[in-house]
C-alpha cells in the first residue's frame, strides 16, 4: 500500500505503536462479529433454502438466485425465462438514486461553494444550518416531507390559495415523492464534501483565469470543477449509495406502487413474503452493486492521483 | 584538545535505517561536558534524526550511544536524562506556562507546589515571571520560545537538545536569542547539543561544530576552523560564500600544488594529502580573502575584466571574469572602501590574494 | 471589499439556491412543528393554537406505550455511544497515533465499514446472524448492533480531533519523564476531550434516530421510538405523532448544537 498518508494524516506519530494491537482488538471484536461475520453468514444463507414461517433450511442450492433472474413459470417446471419483476425494482431504485443524486448535486453545489466564500466566522454557521436536518431522525423527516406533499397538505393548500393551481397536485406515491425524499434524506451529504473541497480551492485560481479572459461560468467549467471533482464524487457517492438502499423514504412516500430495493428486502423478513435465503440473495445483489460503485470511484481517485500527484 | 572535560555524549558508528532509506551512515563523534555544540547541515542530512536518536524518540539501528560512560540505547525518552526544546515548542496547550514548566519535576517525582516554586525560579531566569498564570497561546513567538527553553532547564537535565528552535522568529528577535541561549549555557553549565541548518548560527553560537550531509559527518571542528580550513567542497559551499573552482594540479614541488585553472591562469596553494599530479580538484577561495587592483600585487595575481558591482550594504560584491577563464568574487568591506579604488564594469583589473587564501578540497 | 462585478469567488444565483435549500431543508420540519400546536382533531384544518397534543403524548391512551420506547431508545443509545466511543478512542489511538503498520488501512477500512454497507444490508446481515447463532432478540440485540454501527460515527470526530493534536505534545511529555501512560493521561486526554464528547454524542443521536436495523434485530413488543413512531404512522398521521416529533426534533436540535458548541470549544485559551 502506498504511502497511507492520505487518510491517515501523519504517519510519523507512532507513540502507541507498541500497544496498538491491543488497542485494535476490541473494534476488530466488535466489527468482525457484527458487521463481517453476519455479511458472510448472508451469503451463506442466500445459497440456503426458505422456510415457510420465515428462516431457513440448511439445504445448499441456487433457488434465490434462480428466483431473482428466471421465471419458470407457478409450478416451475416451465422453460426459464428472464425474470423481470426484481430487475426492474433494481432498475427503477438506480434511476431514482441517480435522479436523486443529480437533484442533490444540481442544488448542492451552488450552495456548497456560496457557503465556502462565506467569510470563516459566517461560515461554520452555514454548515451549521444546513446540517442539522442531517441529524434530525429520518423517520421524523420523512413522515414530514409526507405531511407536507399530501393532496390536502400545506404545499397544496398554499399553490391553491395563490392560484397557481385549481386542483391539488398528487405528489404523495409517484416517483417525484420518492426523489424528492431521498434528496431530502441526503442532500447534506452532497454539500459537505463539496464544501470541504471548495474550502481548499485556492480562489487566486480564478482571478487566474479572469485575468485570462475566461468569464466565470467558464472558469467555473475549467478550473474551479476540476479542481473540486474529488469533493463532487465523494459527494455524489455518499448520495447514491444510501439512497440505492433506502427503505424510508420509497416506504412512506412511494406507496406500494413504487417498490424500491429496500421495501423488497425488507417485504422477504419482516413482511408477508418471508424468504428469507431470497432477501439475503438481494442484499448480496445489492450489497455488490454499492462494492462495484465504491471500487471504480477509489480506483479512479488512485489513478487520478498518481497521473496528477498529491494535490 | 582539552583532554581533562568529561565527555557527555559519545556516539559511536551510530547507523540509522528506514527499511531501504539510511538515514544515518556510521556517525562518530563525542560531545564534551559543558559544550556548546551544533549540528549543522541542510534539511535532510540526518541531523535531527541523530538529535532524536539521542533524546530517545528513535531507536539506533546499529551501533552505540553513551551518556556520560552509560549506554542509553533501550532506554525510553523518560528514563533519559536529556531534554529537548522542540522545533515548534510543543508547549502543552491546556496547561498554563507554570504547569508546563514544572511538569518534568513533577513526572521525576516532586509534589505539585514543588514543582511550581521551582518552575517559577526558572521562568525567572528566562525573564517571564509575569506570564506564569498564562496558556502559551496568550504569548508572543518570542516568548513560547522562552518558556520551551525554561520547560527543558528546568528539570537540570545533563544534556539539553534543541531542535532549530529559533527557525520560527524573525531575524532581529533570532539574533538576540543566539546571545541569550548561549549566556544560557554558560550559566547554567549544561551541554547544549543545537540543531540547525543555519551557518551563520551556527558560527555564532556554537564551541565546536559538526557539518553533516546525506547522513554523513563532513567535518567537525570549531568555528573558525571549519570556516577558514574546510576539509572538503561541500564545507567550503555549504559555510558561507566562497569561490569554488575546478581545477587540474600541474606540478606537485616542495609542499605547494600549482594549479591550473584554465585560459592560461595558475595558482599556487598549500598541497594536501592525496591529490597526485593530474587530478582534478576543486579549490576555494573566500572571496573577502581576495582584493583588487589595476597593478599586480600579493603573491598571486589573476588578470580579469569587471562584469558587475553588487552593493551589499556593508560589503561591495564585485565579479570579475578572468580573460578565457572562470569568474571570481571579491568582496570588499565598505568601511575600508574611502582608500580603495573601485573598478566600474569593463575594467581591466588585476584580483591578488595571499599564500595560503586558496584552499585544495578533497571532495 | 471588492463589488460583485470585481470579486470572481461570487456567482450570481448561487445564494438563491442555498436558501431554495435551506427551505427545502427546513420547510417540513417547520411545518409540522406548527401544526403539532394545532387545536384540531383533523390534521388538515388549522383550528387556533393548542398544547393538547402533547398532553396527549404523555397522558392519552397511546402514552405508556410511547413512554417505554422513549425509555428504551434512551437506555440503548446511552449504551450504545459510550461503548462506540471507547471502542472509537481506543481504535483512533492505532490508527492515528501507531505508526505505520500492515494491517493500519484494513483497519480503518474495517471501522468506517458500517458507513459504506447499505443500511438495509447491515439490518438484514445483523439479524440473520442472530438468528443463526441463536441468540433470542430483544434489548441486547438491538444494543449490539447499535454499538457496531455506532463505531463509525464515534469515530470520526475522535479520530480528526487526535490529528489535529500534534504528536510533539506526547513527546515532549516523554521527553520529561512521563511514562507512556501519563503522558496519556495527562496531555492527549485532556486535549482529546472536545473531540470525544462530539463522538459520544453523534453516536447517541445515530442511535436514537435508528429505525432500519432496529426494527430488524428487536425482538418482539420491544419498541424504540422511531419503531414506534413508524407503526403509528403506518395506521396514518396524527396529531400526537406531530407533537413526538416536534419534541424529537427539538432534543436532536439541542444535542447537535451542544456538540457544535463543544467542537468549537478550545481548551488552550
Amino acid at each position: 500500500m502506498a504511502g497511507g498518508s492520505t487518510s491517515g494524516g501523519s504517519v510519523k506519530a507512532d507513540t502507541y505503536a507498541g500497544v496498538r494491537h491491543w488497542l485494535l482488538a476490541p473494534s476488530w471484536l466488535v466489527l468482525l462479529t457484527v458487521v463481517v461475520g453476519p455479511l458472510c453468514i448472508m451469503l451463506i444463507y442466500s445459497f440456503l433454502t426458505k422456510e415457510f414461517r420465515g428462516g431457513v433450511v440448511w439445504e445448499f442450492n441456487l433457488a434465490a438466485y434462480d428466483k431473482f433472474f428466471f421465471d419458470r413459470g407457478l409450478f416451475g417446471d416451465e422453460a426459464p425465462r428472464i425474470e423481470w419483476t426484481y430487475i426492474s425494482i433494481y432498475w427503477r431504485s438506480i434511476l431514482q438514486a441517480a435522479i436523486a443524486t443529480l437533484v442533490s448535486l444540481l442544488i448542492g453545489f451552488p450552495t456548497a461553494y456560496f457557503i465556502a466564500t462565506r467569510p470563516t466566522t459566517s461560515r461554520a454557521l452555514w454548515v451549521f444550518l444546513i446540517t442539522i436536518p442531517y441529524w434530525v431522525n429520518l423517520l421524523i423527516r420523512t413522515v414530514s416531507m409526507k405531511f407536507l406533499l399530501r393532496d390536502q397538505g400545506p404545499l397544496n393548500a398554499f399553490l391553491l390559495s395563490t392560484g397557481i393551481i385549481d386542483q391539488p397536485l398528487t405528489i404523495v406515491n409517484t416517483d417525484v415523492a420518492v426523489q424528492l425524499g431521498l434528496f431530502y434524506s441526503y442532500l447534506p451529504f452532497m454539500v459537505l464534501p463539496i464544501y470541504a473541497a471548495v474550502e481548499q480551492y485556492d480562489h487566486r485560481l480564478s482571478e487566474a483565469a479572469a485575468d485570462l479572459y475566461a468569464s466565470r461560468w467558464i472558469a467555473l467549467r475549467r478550473v474551479i470543477l476540476p479542481a473540486v471533482k474529488p469533493g463532487v464524487i465523494a459527494g455524489c457517492i455518499l448520495v447514491f449509495v444510501p439512497s440505492l438502499g433506502s427503505f424510508l423514504a420509497p416506504d412512506l412516500l412511494g406507496g406500494a406502487r413504487n417498490f424500491m430495493i429496500g421495501s423488497l428486502i425488507e417485504d422477504q423478513f419482516k413482511g408477508q413474503a418471508g424468504d428469507w435465503p431470497f432477501g439475503a440473495a438481494a442484499s448480496m445483489i445489492l450489497l455488490s452493486m454499492v462494492l462495484i460503485v465504491l471500487i471504480v470511484a477509489a480506483r479512479r481517485q488512485a489513478r487520478a492521483k498518481a497521473a496528477g500527484g498529491e494535490v | 584538545m582539552n583532554t581533562e572535560s568529561p565527555i557527555a555524549i559519545d556516539v559511536r558508528d551510530a547507523v540509522k535505517r528506514y527499511g531501504e532509506f539510511t538515514a544515518l551512515k556510521k556517525i562518530s563523534l563525542s560531545i564534551k561536558d559543558n559544550e556548546f555544540f551544533t549540528l549543522l547541515g541542510p534539511s535532510g542530512c540526518g541531523k535531527t534524526t541523530l538529535l532524536r536518536m539521542i533524546a530517545g524518540f528513535e531507536d539506533v539501528t546499529e551501533g552505540q550511544i553513551y551518556l556520560y560512560g552509560d549506554e542509553i540505547e533501550g532506554l525510553p525518552p523518560n528514563k533519559r536524562p536529556v531534554n529537548t526544546v522542540f522545533q515548534n515548542y510543543a508547549l502543552f496547550p491546556h496547561m498554563s506556562v507554570l504547569d508546563n514548566v514544572g511538569f518534568g519535576l513533577e513526572m521525576r517525582g516532586a509534589s505539585k507546589s514543588d514543582a511550581r516554586r521551582r518552575g517559577g525560579e526558572v521562568l525567572e531566569l528566562v525573564q517571564l515571571s509575569q506570564f506564569a498564570k498564562r496558556k502559551p497561546s496568550q504569548l508572543s513567538g518570542g516568548q513560547q520560545q522562552r518558556v520551551a527553553l525554561a520547560r527543558a532547564l528546568a528539570p537540570q537535565p545533563k544534556v539539553l537538545l534543541l531542535d532549530e528552535p529559533l527557525s520560527a522568529l524573525d531575524l532581529k528577535l533570532r539574533k538576540a536569542m543566539q546571545i541569550e541561549l548561549k549566556h544560557l549555557q554558560r550559566e547554567t553549565g549544561i551541554t547544549f547539543i543545537f540543531v540547525t541548518h543555519d551557518q551563520e548560527e551556527a558560527l555564532t553560537m556554537s564551541d565546536r561544530i559538526a557539518v553533516m550531509s546525506a547522513g554523513e559527518l563532513q567535518q567537525l571542528g570549531k568555528a573558525r576552523d571549519i570556516y577558514e580550513r574546510p576539509h572538503n567542497k561541500f564545507v567550503a559551499d555549504f559555510i558561507g560564500e566562497t569561490n569554488l573552482l575546478e581545477v587540474s594540479v600541474d606540478k606537485i614541488d616542495n609542499g605547494h600544488a600549482i594549479c591550473h585553472l584554465g585560459g592560461g591562469h595558475s595558482l599556487t596553494c598549500n598541497a594536501v594529502d592525496g591529490i597526485d599530479v593530474g587530478t582534478r580538484v576543486h579549490i576555494s577561495v573566500r572571496p573577502e580573502k581576495l582584493f583588487t587592483s589595476d597593478a599586480p600585487s600579493g603573491v598571486e595575481s589573476l588578470k580579469g575584466i569587471v562584469k558587475e558591482n553588487i552593493y551589499l550594504g556593508t560589503d561591495l560584491s564585485t565579479i570579475i571574469n578572468l580573460d578565457e577563464g572562470p569568474d571570481f568574487t571579491v568582496r570588499t568591506s565598505n568601511s575600508e572602501r574611502g582608500n580603495k579604488r573601485i573598478f566600474e564594469p569593463g575594467a581591466q583589473v588585476f584580483v591578488n590574494m595571499e599564500m595560503g587564501a586558496a584552499r585544495l578540497l578533497v571532495d | 471589499m471588492s463589488s460583485s462585478k470585481t470579486d470572481v469567488r461570487r456567482y450570481p444565483g448561487f445564494l438563491s439556491v442555498t436558501l431554495l435549500c435551506l427551505l427545502v431543508l427546513y420547510a417540513p420540519l417547520v411545518i409540522v412543528g406548527i401544526y403539532s400546536f394545532n387545536a384540531s382533531n383533523s390534521i388538515t384544518s388549522w383550528d387556533g393554537f393548542s398544547l393538547r397534543w402533547y398532553a396527549e403524548v404523555f397522558t392519552g391512551s397511546e402514552s405508556e406505550k410511547f413512554k417505554i420506547a422513549a425509555w428504551n431508545s434512551l437506555f440503548i443509545a446511552i449504551i450504545a455511544a459510550s461503548c462506540a466511543t471507547i471502542l472509537a478512542v481506543l481504535a483512533a489511538m492505532a490508527i492515528i497515533r501507531g505508526g505505520q503498520f500492515r494491517t493500519r488501512q484494513i483497519s480503518q477500512g474495517l471501522v468506517s465499514l458500517p458507513l459504506m454497507v447499505p443500511e438495509i444490508v447491515t439490518a438484514v446481515a445483523t439479524l440473520i446472524f442472530f438468528n443463526a447463532i441463536g441468540f433470542s432478540r430483544g434489548h441486547m440485540t438491538i444494543i449490539i448492533a447499535h454499538i457496531a454501527f455506532c463505531v463509525p460515527f464515534a469515530y470520526m470526530p475522535i479520530a480528526a480531533r487526535m490529528q489535529g493534536v500534534e504528536d510533539s505534545y506526547e513527546m515532549a511529555a516523554m521527553d520529561l519523564y512521563a511514562s507512556r501512560f501519563q503522558a496519556f493521561c495527562r496531555i492527549l486526554l485532556p486535549l482529546m476531550i472536545p473531540g470525544i464528547i462530539s463522538g459520544f454524542l453523534l453516536a447517541f443521536i445515530i442511535s436514537m434516530d435508528d429505525f432500519l436495523i432496529t426494527n430488524f434485530v428487536k425482538g418482539a413488543g420491544v419498541e424504540t421510538l422511531p419503531t414506534a413512531i413508524f407503526g403509528a404512522v403506518k395506521q396514518g398521521i396524527k396529531p400526537n405523532i406531530m407533537a413526538i416529533s416536534t419534541m424529537l426534533l427539538g432534543l436532536s436540535i439541542i444535542i447537535v448544537s451542544l456538540s457544535y458548541i463543544v467542537s468549537k470549544f478550545d481548551n488552550t485559551k
